[in-house]
């Protein structure tokens, strides 16, 4: 692993304009991100908070009415904004690879899955037809789905939800890319299979030190799988930093308030805690910091100010006027 | 897969007989048939003659039954005007309606899918707003009307097209296309809406992600999920044309079942008329079912359906 | 490029030449209502503002072209027809026939339609089977034939018509209606109803039928320009609204006559009236059905 991180956002801001250019829409607001080869990050948020858009961000595939208006991207040291269109497609699948949420819907019905399979490695690697079905096999192989060769003909609403994902996973890995991006891969999932499909993640992802960055709103998963965190709230990455910490010690009241919601056994009803109030309607936010409204620890200067990043410890960032002091209530 | 073709043979059996009936029914039941079933002119003794014939006493039932059978066997009667059996003469007529439906859906399709695709593709650009003008007039002119303007202009302005008959290309291209038109628009509608619905997938989505180029992304991913809505319209249109061709074969005089229906009104010829409607309304039938059969194969989805 | 494609619009939509004639959803499809207002009074008034009469015409006077044309004159503007007939009036005079033919053909099938639509899904049981069977089978012969069949059997007249089309066309409105009433009998305030113990008639009629109301509407607009169609070729093949009336349709078969010598104002005048008319209310219908039901995209 080398010293120079793989993948660097600093202050990326898209924005949306609606409304025949009235109206624009800060879906992502001033990310900074920086993930290094091998490494997980979870990114974690309600919906709206702009973690897909993030993520579209990356891969330069947003709708025509978004646009990244400032800010800068870096992979592997190439700066993502100056590429083509032709050199980002030939990036797409190839270095940066994503896996989308509905397995189901990812999969073209009409056709076979050998041929989605190996269809980005006869574009990426102008291969043959048949080495590249031989990698489709050996790639599903990999993904731990049985019975290969009968499956490579089969189509997609054949098979179990599962085993859907398992194969997208297989599409996603198999140009063997730095850098995978998983939007919500699990939420469709079953709980029982969730699991296993994680595992599985991990497996790739250490056999190929994969750098992996995990989009969810659940927090248990990132605790299991990420090495660090990045919070995000109407559109900012309000919280940062190694995983330990931000559940031991979250500085922002947003996350404290998040990592105390995960209910845990063994305690009474009286530890439930909801976050109250409403997510922020992106339309119309707030002054100053967009959670105010809705923050337990909220003074005057968070209503007038939007919050500058604080860094709490080293890699430990934060945006927040009032720090939520000291280890988290329940050790 | 055989469970599928069964049941939509069933069902195509029920559409057929409650087709013949309600035909049968109604030229009973609007009076007197013999007034319909003789030759324009008769005398009184000819219609109580052709009543005691075709049993028009008897009970319902049985004229029913006995008016199935006839049809199962072809029998349709004789055209009064050509005294020669009905179903021959619509025989004789359709490979020329055939013809007509075909030249005309080819170019409806050709024209239509196109600019659906690039209606598309680039939506609310200049092909989309063009295509939606195109639809609209497409979609509000009648077929006849357009054949009639067709004729003012290429045959007696231009003349450069023979305005009626047929015999040679040259006969079939206008007929073609005032017929095609309507359902051009009607294809290129329906591309656009079902390309729209298909380019904003996931697995469209996915395809892109992949770092596909454009090209296949849209020509192999979008393009053969967005056209089986299309082909299963053309085919289920395909036969409505032969069908609703009436006015422009008889603008154009093209000799197909079109111009034969037309030409039982204005002679009165009851059994062609009465020939024409179910044969169409059947031929209508057979062709749902097998256009039904031919999604499933092109949709592996279908196949497996239970 | 982009992963998600841009929102579609799946209504036959407006282009920039056409935005005055739109429909988003703020505004009124202005040209339309206009082009329909004028007709309706076109129709309601045509003994005033016809200049001749539309069923009397002066030999001599045949085939006179329109009047900015060399032979035409000032007092026949549009031209005359084979038996010298004032084509502008006879237009005038076709607007009547069409609206009247075309509303009332709607309405009848819309009622009928609606009415059983809603036994159908309401009722369901061998009802609904019955009812839908019947319905595929009347689909399955296009409107045009069978329109022509029952002409042929029961004779042209313009009343018979009104009756024709209305039988060939409530099948369209019967499947649409009850689909509608299928969703709807699932809402809670049916639900309601049924438990407060309202009888099996008093529901359908109350609350059901004002629910449905809104689409049978929508239907009627978007039906009415394939009525006018279907008409206007009934009457051109001489089993619609017979002569001497005039009809639209009609008009095109007697300028048939003409259009190899030319006499082409006897084709375009008439075509362009009935194009106009029923692209009047497609656009209307399209507008309805965007304002009225947005989960009518499907129609």
């Amino acid at each position: 692993m080398s010293d120079r991180p793989l993948l660097e956002l600093d202050k990326l801001s898209t924005h949306y304009v609606t409304g025949r250019g009235t109206r624009t829409v800060k879906a992502v607001d001033e990310v900074s991100i920086t993930l290094r080869a091998g490494e997980t990050l979870g990114i974690v948020g309600e919906s709206g908070s702009g973690k897909t858009t993030l993520a579209l961000s990356i891969l330069r595939l947003l709708p025509t009415a978004a646009h990244i208006v400032s800010g800068s991207m870096h992979f592997e040291g190439e700066d993502l904004l100056a590429k083509s269109p032709g050199e980002m497609r030939r990036m797409r699948g190839k270095r940066i690879a994503m896996i989308l949420q509905d397995p189901m819907a990812s999969l073209n019905p009409l056709f076979t899955v050998g041929d989605q399979v190996a269809e980005p490695v006869r574009i990426h690697e102008h291969t043959s037809r048949r080495s590249a079905r031989e990698r489709a096999g050996s790639l599903l192989r990999s993904v731990k789905i049985p019975a290969v060769t009968q499956r490579l003909r089969e189509y997609p609403h054949q098979m179990s939800g599962g085993m859907r994902q398992r194969i997208v996973g297989a599409i996603a890995i198999s140009c063997e890319p730095g850098l995978l991006i998983a939007d919500e891969p699990t939420t469709s999932l079953d709980v029982t299979i969730q699991a296993q499909y994680l595992k599985l993640l991990r497996e790739i992802q250490r056999e190929r030190g994969l750098a992996l960055i995990f989009i969810t709103h659940n927090l248990g998963i990132v605790a299991h799988m990420c090495d660090s965190v990045a919070v995000m709230y109407a559109g900012r990455v309000v919280e940062s930093g190694p995983v330990r910490r931000i559940f031991n010690a979250p500085a922002h009241p947003y996350t404290r308030a998040l990592v105390e919601s995960i209910p845990r056994l063994g305690e009474g009803p009286e530890r439930l805690t909801a976050i109250d109030g409403h997510p922020p309607d992106l339309i119309s936010l707030p002054a100053g910091c967009a959670f105010h409204p809705r923050c337990p620890q909220v003074i005057d200067r968070c209503r007038i100010e939007a919050p500058d990043t604080v860094e709490v410890e080293p890699d430990h960032r934060a945006r927040c006027w009032v720090m939520a002091p000291g280890p988290r209530s329940r050790a | 897969m055989r469970r599928f073709v069964l049941r939509r043979l069933g069902y195509a059996l029920i559409s057929l007989f409650l087709l013949s009936l309600t035909i049968f029914l109604l030229v009973r039941v609007s009076g007197d048939p013999t007034v319909l079933l003789v030759e324009p002119g008769a005398s009184r003794a000819d219609m109580d003659a052709l009543r005691a014939e075709l049993g028009l006493d008897r009970p319902m039932v049985v004229q029913y039954v006995s008016f199935v059978r006839d049809v199962l066997r072809g029998d349709f009667g004789r055209s009064f005007y050509y005294r020669t059996p009905v179903l021959e003469l619509y025989v004789s007529r359709l490979p020329n309606s055939l013809l007509l439906a075909l030249t005309a859906m080819a170019f409806s399709l050709i024209l239509g899918i196109p600019t659906g695709i690039l209606a598309a593709v680039r939506v609310g650009g200049w092909w989309d707003s063009a295509g939606k003008v195109f639809a609209l007039l497409g979609l509000s002119m009648p077929s006849f009307w357009t054949g009639l303007l067709m004729i003012l202009f290429f045959s007696v302005y231009l003349g450069w097209l023979p305005s009626s008959g047929a015999g040679s290309v040259l006969h079939v291209l206008m007929p073609a296309f005032a017929l095609g038109w309507y359902f051009a628009a009607a294809h290129m509608r329906l591309t656009r809406s079902s390309m729209l619905e298909v380019l904003g997938s996931e697995y469209v989505k996915l395809a892109r992600l992949k770092g596909l180029p454009e090209a296949l992304v849209i020509g192999k991913h979008a393009f053969k999920n967005a056209l089986i809505p299309v082909l299963t319209l053309a085919g289920i249109n395909l036969v409505l044309m032969i069908n609703v061709a009436v006015v422009v074969e008889t603008v154009f005089a093209w000799p197909g079942v079109g111009r034969l229906l037309y030409e039982g009104i204005a002679f009165r010829d009851f059994p062609v008329v009465q020939a024409s409607v179910v044969l169409g309304g059947s031929m209508i039938v057979v062709v749902n079912v097998v256009v039904d059969i031919l999604y499933a194969v092109i949709d592996p989805r279908i196949r497996y359906e239970r | 490029m982009s992963v998600n494609a841009p929102a579609s619009s799946r209504t036959a939509g407006v282009t920039l030449a056409w935005r005055w004639a739109s429909y988003h959803s703020e505004g009124l499809p202005v040209i339309p209502i206009l082009i329909l207002l004028i007709l309706g009074f076109l129709a309601i008034f045509a003994e005033f503002v016809a200049p001749h009469n539309p069923e009397v015409g002066t030999l001599s006077l045949r085939f006179r072209p329109p009047a900015w044309i060399a032979g035409g004159s000032s007092e026949y503007l549009l031209g005359t027809d084979h038996i010298g007939r004032d084509v502008l009036s006879r237009l005038i005079f076709g607007a009547r026939v069409s609206m009247l033919v075309g509303f009332l053909a709607v309405l009848f099938a819309g009622f009928v339609g609606t009415v059983l639509g809603i036994l159908a899904g309401y009722i369901g049981s061998w009802v609904d089977q019955v009812i839908m069977r019947l319905t595929d089978a009347w689909l399955a012969l296009p409107a045009l034939m069978f329109a022509i069949f029952l002409a042929a059997i029961v004779g042209p007249s313009e009343f018979n018509i009104v009756i024709i089309l209305g039988l060939v066309y409530w099948t369209r409105y019967a499947r649409v209606i009850r689909g509608e009433v299928l969703s709807l009998k699932e809402r809670d305030f049916v639900r309601l109803a049924i438990v407060a113990g309202c009888s099996k008639w008093t529901i359908m009629r109350r609350h059901i039928l004002p629910n449905v109301l809104n689409t049978a509407i929508v239907l009627a607009t978007l039906m009415l320009g394939v009525v006018i169609v279907t008409e206007a070729a009934l009457s051109f093949l001489g089993v619609g609204v017979p002569p001497p009336k005039p009809a639209w349709g009609l008009m095109l078969a007697d300028g048939k006559k003409g259009l190899m010598a030319g006499y082409w104002w006897l084709t375009v005048f008439p075509g362009v009236c009935i194009v106009l008319m029923v692209l009047a209310a497609n656009l209307l219908g399209d507008w309805l059905r965007v304002k009225l039901d947005p989960q009518l995209r499907q129609l």
